[in-house]
């Protein structure tokens, strides 16, 4: 937070700074779920998930702790194979094809501490064979607009933790992919950091449109930044509801998730999660 | 700075006094009904350590070659071992227990037979410091390839990073601090093993020295040989530790 209070990009209700597209023609794919299921040995975690997103559409996942909400986004990344049903993110049906597709960013920001924010941010292009300078300078515009202005060269651990989020975030944008997976990218954050984060991710999206699957514990969240919103019931999950946001990624998010209709949607969802959980 | 560096030399330094008054008015040698000249007094000692340099520096050359190129030897198999073990489970599973193992034969009885087999030169004694290296640099090194975050190396998945990117990008660097761990570990055991090395056979070399020394009543210059040995090895341990600071920069 220490620094945050001197850039304010984010502050509500200015909105000089508009995060930039960072591939702004970049693909998206639709992500098809069918039947998936998923067991750790004994342990059934994942049963029966059926799940469209169309391409660019944002589609949430809430859900109680531990029902294998991580899981699912690990599953559409290709990091693990699901032990029954099948997987498509655009046409990519196979583990290794699907984790072309997809960029994941974890729970944790998981920052590497021996490189500076702007070479974290630039680890794709540097995996993709990009070389050390043709990498910051493709990060570095995008830096600026990010609100990180004059932190490139910062360690990890001089960022507070919302611009830490935000590197994470960049890092996962920058590698230029049609689909973002992101696993409770706000948890980790105070709810004052975390509602601006909110409203920074839906103006990033609003300006850089993706295929974005998000996985979060926060109904609220979840309705503010996806057009649809998938409740999942405890273990082993099962898709209990779908629900569509009645005003995805609103400019004005206080005044959006105090809107009666938003109101009535998030007490809907709430019920379905508390009788899911049961 | 002034409690760190200060307070050990001043204790350095009354230590020393009292030696040199004990010694240098025989207290010791009555007390012990020695010669006067089997306690020599600090003084004494750094006389018999100017006299001797050309002969202490020398054999001081040969121990730290010895420490070196054993450490070196150690480090090259040690990291590599490391490695392999860690990209392949199998052979991890096979060989950590044997490393392990290794570590209960004393190296008292591992010295006379690399004697017998190798000669007096200065080979049986790398190995000997390599053996003793090895095992603090395999465990730490590969300790700190596992203590890698497992979901740090899924998003590098993510990101396109192939296997020698992600251990390149996050194993190699992760496993740094440890590494310097194991690598610390060596280089304070190190002198010692070289010693050891040349007492049980050797033609050179500060352990060869002090042994010779002690059956020729060499008391003094003993002394001096241990204090140039010590003063070694405490300047490569604050190499180390100037190393680690300069690498592992993210701590």
């Amino acid at each position: 937070m220490r620094q945050d209070t001197r850039m304010k990009p984010e502050s509500p209700g200015s909105q000089t700074v508009e995060p930039p597209a960072v591939r702004r023609q970049a693909p998206a794919d639709a992500i098809s779920l069918r039947g998936v299921g998923h067991s750790y040995g004994e342990l059934e975690t994942l049963a029966g998930i059926d799940l469209e997103a169309p391409p660019h559409g944002v589609l949430g996942l809430v859900g109680p702790s531990g029902c294998g909400k991580s899981t699912l986004l690990e599953l559409v990344c290709g990091l693990r194979e699901p032990s029954a049903g099948s997987i498509a993110v655009g046409d990519a049906v196979a583990a290794e094809a699907r984790l072309g597709r997809c960029a994941y960013m974890p729970q944790r920001d998981l920052l590497l501490p021996w490189y500076s924010a702007i070479d974290n941010a630039g680890l794709a292009l540097r995996n993709q064979g990009m070389g050390r300078r043709e990498a910051r300078a493709a990060a570095s515009g995008l830096f600026e607009r990010f609100g990180l202005a004059g932190f490139a060269a910062a360690r990890p651990d001089e960022l507070s933790g919302g611009m830490r989020q935000r590197v994470a975030f960049l890092r996962t944008l920058i590698a230029g992919k049609p689909v973002l997976a992101l696993d409770e990218p706000f948890a980790a954050l105070d709810a004052i950091t975390r509602a601006e984060m909110q409203e920074w991710l839906a103006a990033a999206l609003r300006v850089d449109p993706r295929t974005v699957l998000l996985v979060t514990h926060d109904v609220e969240e979840a309705l503010y930044l996806c057009d649809r919103v998938a409740v999942l019931s405890a273990r082993p999950a099962r898709i209990a509801a779908e629900l569509a946001s009645p005003r995805p990624r609103a400019e004005d998010r206080d005044t959006a998730v105090t809107d009666p209709e938003f109101v009535a949607v998030r007490e809907e969802a709430m019920r379905v999660l508390r009788e899911g959980s049961r | 700075m002034m409690r760190r560096w200060l307070l050990p030399l001043a204790l350095i330094a009354l230590l020393l006094g009292l030696w040199q008054v004990a010694a240098s008015t025989g207290a010791i040698a009555n007390a012990l009904t020695l010669e006067d000249f089997l306690v020599p007094s600090p003084a004494e000692i750094a006389e018999a350590l100017w006299e001797n340099r050309g002969l202490l520096a020398e054999n001081a050359w040969v121990t730290l070659k010895e420490i070196l190129l054993g450490i070196l030897c150690a480090l090259v198999v040690g990291v590599g071992m490391a490695v392999l073990m860690h990209r392949w489970r199998l052979l991890r599973d096979a060989a950590y227990p044997l490393i392990v193992a290794s570590q209960t034969i004393p190296i008292a009885v591992i010295s006379p037979i690399l004697l017998v087999w190798f000669g007096y030169g200065i080979g049986p004694k790398i190995l000997v410091v390599a053996l003793v290296c090895f095992f603090p640099i395999t465990v730490n090194a590969l300790d700190g390839l596992r203590s890698v975050d497992p979901e740090a190396l899924k998003m590098m998945r993510s990101l396109d990073a192939s296997r020698w990117q992600r251990f390149r990008r996050v194993e190699a660097p992760a496993a740094l601090p440890s590494l310097f761990t194991g690598i610390k570990i060596a280089v304070v055991f190190s002198p010692i093993a070289a010693v050891f090395a040349e007492w049980v056979g050797a033609d050179a070399g500060l352990g060869r020295l002090i042994q010779s020394d002690i059956a020729y009543y060499e008391v003094a210059r003993q002394f001096a040989a241990v204090a140039v040995l010590s003063a070694m090895a405490l300047i490569l341990i604050g190499l180390t530790a100037l190393a680690e600071r300069r690498v592992v920069t993210w701590r």
